[in-house]
């Protein structure tokens, strides 16, 4: 009968560990060059958190005369109007600075209507005045942060104050490094970036607990075995299901990006490119991080035997 | 260890059929759905906006407007109340900022009397049976010496505020409804805002116009002594008058008489129509009882003159009073289209706005890019689940299509929950079923990888089988649950789209600890057992 292909044989013997001379340079970049991208190009941040107007129209004729439509809507002193091409020839993404009375934002869409009239589709306008937007920005933050001390305090109760630092330590590489992703391709950065950024943290922190709990569960097997060893053993044995279970996600999430349409192109993207540096941080961040905090074996070896020794001790009382 | 006990198997088997009885009716149009038998399922689950097209529109209440209006009947009040007891003040204004009227009593002998008397206007808020505010709406308090503020209390604001928003939802329901359009939705949200969704509307200008529209009416006299003309030059108007535009291009000056002599409220019916001899469209409106008899009274006394009909400030119509109106009918006209003398007809009929409302947010999505949506997310999740499919079999064997018939079985799970809870699936709420899809197979490699590494260990294949199962289990529960923690923060952070995302991920999830791995145990205990192999084709 057909067994399955093995993709990963069952013995690797990769020294991870001892790649850290590179992996943590590589991680430090990944962690750095996002944050000097968001520094230097910036973000292009979306109507979610910089207010304004966005509409997407569709053209009778194809492909749509941007100039045309620039020239039109640059007389009606609506201040800076963006126009490009949106997916398709015919479908055009006009996006107007926030206006800084939520009265002018709707007077300017009545104005673009009134304006382009019935030779365009609208299909789909969005409108975000300053005080959305300047809630939006605190709920994302807010959102973001709670979602790590959530994980944070999870993981502690589960493992070791240790493990759970090194979790966190690991997800902000992750989302630095994803932040990177829409400051470098200037992916519109909004709401479902938030979430696309929070479901990260939650997917990411999945094989972290497999390879910890391969750890913890070598600690107690391999009394002796020293630390730099122990944690590539762990993390061979797991190396076959860590990098299989991102494989499977992966798969299910890469036609998104080629069928999902332009809306939710930015989130699948985000999303595959999670998963990718979530599996690199897993192997090359959050377990050699265990070498730096210095995982305690007595926590896992001693909680047994002393169990075990309670019953002299009270005797003795 | 290999045992299911019967009642387990009979739980599983009851959750599996329900599911696909539940998800069944997504599979039909939604028109056929009145032909099922109603004990059979037949809830389908929402399209959200982005899908099925439709507009989001988050409003705001006009809070400064409303606090202004209140400090204006607060100091028409105090004026009231002081000259009535004859007690001398001066300084009686407004302060919209400190939320007062500030009077300075005359006389330090009159100001216990002031104060007890101008305490009167405070009325208590009727809190609701379960606590709600309660105190007083307005403080009366004494300042340097003789003066003496009245401010509006926050629970007494927020009161106003409450009841306001209510009204205003009332309000907006009736003039939606009138746009015959399906299922509105219309909610407060926090302390001063109104949701209103709207699916399937193409025409979202003219929803915004009529909703946002406070729809006063009123009807006052043209002074006909003063001439407009000069009067819009000169910005002077005779005392007692107002100078108001038409709302028409370009506007048209009038010289009114302030007093309001009758408003909106006295309407018993608007309705549209066409005049009988010009055939333009006209709105026929009808007073209630004792609206008729002032109109009566008034173009009685006025006959020759021309009265002016008010839209939220505007000059829509002046007509000059042929004969005095007695039956209380009569019909505003002002260059109508068909349409506009239809959503007047609603806007009289509905009431009048209490506060102004302002659009904060609004989203809107047109049907073709829902349908366009609709296609592409289709067209994703499966060639998402084909790839996982064919993957997890190439992967896996025997044990992969294990894992695949346990993933449809979640599939279906995921469509029945949402179809029973009424949830909404937006095209990120796709993107989270093929997420599932992904994490779902992901127990079974953990599961499937532990049976290979205990049957490298030696074990016999049911053991490897037990062990991998119950070794695996933790680690499931825990990255699940690390994944859950993340989305739920996605409840509380995102409305609509987003939400839709937090919404079958977590469903799918929770799902897929039910379907990754009691089904698929289920099925690989009674393979084991009906075909006793010797070694686990893994």
């Amino acid at each position: 009968m057909f067994r399955g292909i093995q993709f990963i044989p069952p013995d690797t013997k990769i020294d991870f560990v001892g790649l850290r001379a590179v992996s943590w340079v590589v991680s430090a970049l990944l962690t750095v060059v996002p944050l000097i991208l968001v520094a230097t190009i910036g973000l292009n941040m979306g109507i979610d958190f910089q207010g304004g107007t966005l509409i997407e129209i569709k053209t009778k004729e194809s492909p749509a005369n941007l100039a045309d439509i620039r020239g039109q809507l640059s007389g009606l002193g609506l201040g800076e109007v963006q126009i490009q091409e949106f997916g398709a020839p015919d479908a055009v993404l006009i996006r107007i600075a926030s206006q800084p009375e939520e009265e002018q934002q709707q007077e300017a869409i009545g104005k673009v209507k009134e304006t382009l009239g019935d030779t365009v589709e609208y299909r789909r306008v969005e409108i975000v005045g300053p005080t959305i937007s300047g809630e939006l920005i605190a709920k994302g933050t807010i959102a973001v942060v709670v979602a790590l001390l959530g994980i944070l305090i999870y993981v502690w109760f589960r493992f070791e104050w240790q493990f759970a630092v090194a979790a966190i330590a690991s997800l902000i590489h992750d989302v630095t490094g994803t932040i990177g992703l829409y400051s470098l391709f200037q992916l519109e950065f909004n709401v479902s970036s938030i979430a696309a950024i929070l479901t990260i943290i939650g997917y990411s922190l999945n094989d972290k607990v497999v390879i910890f709990d391969r750890i913890r569960e070598n600690l107690r097997k391999y009394k002796r075995m020293p630390l730099v060893e122990l944690l590539d053993v762990s993390i061979n044995e797991t190396l076959s299901r860590a990098v299989l279970t991102h494989v499977t996600t992966f798969l299910a999430m890469l036609p998104f990006l080629f069928f999902g349409g332009e809306t939710i192109f930015g989130f699948a993207l985000a999303i595959c490119w999670g998963i990718v540096i979530g599996a690199y941080s897993s192997i090359f961040v959050a377990s050699p991080l265990q070498l730096i905090l210095g995982v305690r074996r007595e926590a896992w070896s001693a909680a047994p035997a002393s169990a075990k020794g309670r019953g002299p001790a009270a005797a003795r009382i | 260890m290999l045992h299911f006990q019967k009642w387990k198997l009979i739980l599983v088997a009851v959750v599996v059929a329900a599911g696909f009885l539940y998800a069944l009716p997504n599979l039909f149009p939604a028109s056929t759905m009145g032909e099922v038998p109603t004990w059979l399922p037949h809830k389908q689950i929402n399209l959200g906006l982005d899908l099925q097209g439709g507009a989001h529109l988050l409003y705001r209440i006009d809070e400064k407007e409303m606090i202004e209006d209140q400090l204006d009947t607060i100091r028409g009040d105090a004026r009231e109340t002081l000259r009535s007891a004859r007690i001398g003040y001066a300084n009686l204004s407004p302060d919209v900022s400190k939320r007062a009227v500030l009077v300075t009593i005359r006389n330090p002998a009159d100001l216990d009397k002031a104060e007890a008397d101008l305490r009167k206007l405070s009325n208590p808020i009727n809190g609701n049976v379960l606590g709600g505010s309660s105190g007083q709406d307005i403080d009366v308090t004494r300042e340097d010496g003789n003066r003496i503020v009245l401010t509006i209390t926050e629970p007494g604001l927020l009161h106003r505020i409450s009841s306001a928003i209510e009204a205003s939802i009332e309000t907006i329901r009736r003039r939606i409804d009138a746009l015959g359009t399906t299922e509105p939705l219309i909610q407060r949200e926090g302390r001063n805002r109104i949701l209103v969704q709207v699916p399937g509307i193409s025409d979202v200008e003219r929803l915004k116009k009529l909703i946002g529209e406070t729809g006063k009416l009123e009807f006052k006299l043209v002074d006909e002594s003063a001439d407009a003309q000069q009067a819009a030059v000169t910005k002077q108007v005779p005392p007692g008058d107002e100078l108001v535009n038409s709302d028409g291009e370009p506007p048209i000056p009038y010289v009114l008489k302030s007093r309001t002599l009758l408003t909106g409220e006295s309407l018993q019916s608007a309705t549209p129509g066409f005049d009988s001899q010009t055939g333009e469209p006209v709105v026929n409106f009808k007073f209630d009882t004792n609206g008729a008899r002032r109109f009566g009274k008034i173009t009685r006394e006025n006959v020759g003159n021309r009265f002016a009909i008010l839209l939220d400030g505007d000059v829509i119509t002046a007509p000059v009073i042929r004969e005095p109106i007695l039956g209380g009918s009569g019909q505003i006209s002002g260059n109508f289209t068909v349409q506009r003398a239809n959503d007047l007809a609603v806007l009289l009929r509905s009431g009048a706005l209490p506060a102004k409302l302002t659009v904060i947010e609004e989203r809107t999505v047109g049907a073709s890019l829902g349908a366009d949506s609709v296609e592409s997310g289709k067209k994703a999740a499966l060639a998402g689940l084909v790839l996982v499919m064919l993957f997890m079999l190439v992967g896996y064997g025997l044990f992969g299509l294990f894992a695949n018939v346990a993933l449809l079985v979640n599939i279906a799970l995921i469509f029945a929950v949402l179809s029973v809870m009424g949830a909404t699936l937006t095209l990120p709420g796709i993107a989270g079923i093929v997420l599932t899809i992904g994490i779902a197979v992901d127990a079974n490699v953990l599961i499937n990888e532990r049976i290979r590494e205990e049957i490298r260990a030696g074990k016999s294949p049911f053991a490897a089988v037990d062990a991998g199962y119950s070794r695996a289990l933790i680690t499931i529960i825990d990255s699940n649950v690390t994944t859950l923690i993340a989305v739920l923060v996605l409840f509380w952070l995102g409305s609509g789209p987003v939400r839709g995302f937090a919404v079958t991920l977590t469903v799918g999830i929770l799902a897929s600890m039910f379907t990754a791995v009691t089904v698929t145990r289920v099925m690989v205990t009674y393979w084991l057992r009906w075909a006793r192999p010797q070694a686990i084709p893994i």
